[in-house]
């Protein structure tokens, strides 16, 4: 038997890094039109809206899945961009609702927007983290020169079984972000950071059709954990502390974890407001980091300077440091933004919402 | 549901992607072999803005197969701005919102599936702008 050797390494932990500067080309978010109040499933299963953990989750239409999503939140990437997408070496998807359990949702993308046929493409999974670990291989793969750029995407229908916790907050939505050379990007990368155990904290097996958690072995075994040791490391790594960011994103399966760990890490309230959208869409899964960091992006500055860190069950971190370029104040406008998604908001009860989803059967 | 038929129409079903007529410069949806205006063949690929107009509508009570959970929808003509008149759904909207004249834009979403184990297709709808 292979002997493995424990790891009790504390201090020389290493930032990854390209050996080429990478940043963000261009971003693009999306969110459905649909909301669905916490209150209207509260009063379904509880009868009281004591203490929900956000106002209102997007809901996909009954014509959107992650395909339809990740197209159109890449087709915001491009106007932003401008780029010709011939150049595209990579389309990825990170999701853990792709439509098909074998049959690419990249591929569709990658035809939709007009990056086949000489282009890679592959679907990711890892829970909430799937696009920010497609995210990290786009770095690699820019930074190394293989491709010119790459496409990432974090995109989420979510599943929450009728009556369960999950429900409240199971929404819609993600993001997309083309990675590039740092001299044309929006935002630099300084650095990355992940950080995985295995954590069974959330999951769902393969014909399952909803997923089942670990409750309260959620919270802080998992997801504070991971992020703010991720967090930490990659700031120890690269010699940053909280004061030196603008803007702070955290996963936000709900509103109140990420103000917590914000906390524990020494962020302040209003370094996170921005980038805080789970009140307003619910926890759009493999989404959920993303999308509040195209929210930063449309309202930050050049110099700014962002922290970002996803979580996904099962469980891992991964953490970026961004730093913004004069480019981005000419693209934010160029695509709709985060806001104007979140404004465009058609509330629906949950009839409606049982028949968008599924969870009618008619056959 | 004949899954080389849809893959045959991927093109223009995804992304507007139709033809213009290098002879007489006419913008053509869907791609034909021959110019309808001036004859001639061979033309060109020409990906399309996806804004127009709705020129008229109506809405769909008594479905063909594979739109049933999608019923009622709206269909809608929309004149595009480079020219052609196409027929396509209406997504995003309510019937009460809709008014001949007003500007929409393409999207892509499901079309219809065949079935919980079959083929998902994919193709074009127009909404109102996301921004006005």
């Amino acid at each position: 038997m292979h002997t493995m050797t424990i790891n009790n390494r504390e201090t020389d932990l290493q930032v990854m890094k390209p050996d080429m500067p990478v940043g963000i080309v261009g971003y693009g978010a999306y969110i459905p039109r649909y909301r669905l109040p916490a209150e209207d499933v509260a009063k379904l299963w509880v009868g009281s809206s004591n203490r929900l953990p956000v106002s209102e989750k997007s809901v996909a239409g009954i014509d959107e899945d992650v395909v339809t999503m990740s197209i159109e939140a890449a087709r915001n990437v491009l106007v932003r961009a401008d780029v010709n997408p011939i150049d595209i070496g990579a389309v990825w998807v990170g999701s853990e609702s792709h439509p098909y359990a074998v049959k690419p949702t990249s591929t569709v993308v990658a035809e939709a927007i007009g990056a086949v046929p000489n282009t890679q493409a592959a679907d990711w999974q890892f829970a909430c983290k799937a696009g920010t670990e497609a995210i990290q291989a786009a770095i690699g793969f820019v930074g190394s020169g293989m491709t010119k750029y790459a496409l990432a995407i974090g995109m989420d229908t979510a599943q929450g079984r009728p009556g369960d916790a999950l429900e409240y907050t199971a929404g819609a939505g993600g993001a997309a972000f083309l990675l590039g050379t740092s001299e044309e990007s929006v935002a630099t990368i300084g650095g990355s950071h992940s950080f995985v155990t295995d954590t069974p904290d959330f999951w769902r097996r393969q014909n399952a059709r909803y997923p089942q958690h670990g409750k309260r072995f959620t919270g802080e075994p998992a997801y504070f954990r991971h992020i703010a040791e991720c967090a930490e490391q990659l700031m120890n790594g690269l010699g940053t502390k909280p004061s030196d960011y603008t803007y702070a994103v955290f996963h936000q399966p709900n509103s109140k974890f990420p103000k917590q760990v914000a906390k524990i890490l020494g962020f302040k309230t209003e370094q996170i407001t921005t980038g805080l959208l789970a009140s307003d869409v619910g926890n759009v899964y493999a989404g959920s980091a993303l999308l509040g960091l195209t929210a930063v992006l449309d309202a930050a500055q050049p110099g700014d300077r962002i922290l970002l860190v996803s979580f996904g069950s099962g469980a891992g971190s991964d953490a970026f440091d961004l730093s913004v370029n004069n480019r981005l104040s000419s693209c934010q406008n160029l695509a709709p933004t985060t806001k104007d998604y979140i404004e465009r908001r058609t509330v629906i009860d949950y009839a409606t919402y049982a028949r968008y989803r599924g969870k009618l059967a008619l056959k | 549901m004949q899954v080389p038929r849809n893959w045959r129409l991927q093109k223009q079903r995804y992304s507007l992607i139709g033809e213009v007529c290098e002879h007489c410069g006419v913008k053509l949806f869907p791609p034909r072999d021959v110019c309808p205006e001036c004859s001639h063949g061979a033309q060109t690929l020409y990906q399309f803005t996806g804004i127009g107009n709705i020129h008229s509508f109506s809405q769909v009570f008594d479905p063909p197969n594979g739109h049933i959970e999608n019923t009622p929808f709206i269909v809608a003509l929309i004149k595009l701005e480079e020219g052609p008149m196409i027929t396509a759904q209406l997504t995003d909207i309510d019937i009460e919102q809709v008014e001949i004249g007003m500007e929409v834009e393409m999207v892509t979403r499901k079309m219809s599936d065949d079935g919980v184990e079959g083929m998902i297709v994919y193709g074009y709808k127009f909404r109102p702008p996301v921004v006005d």
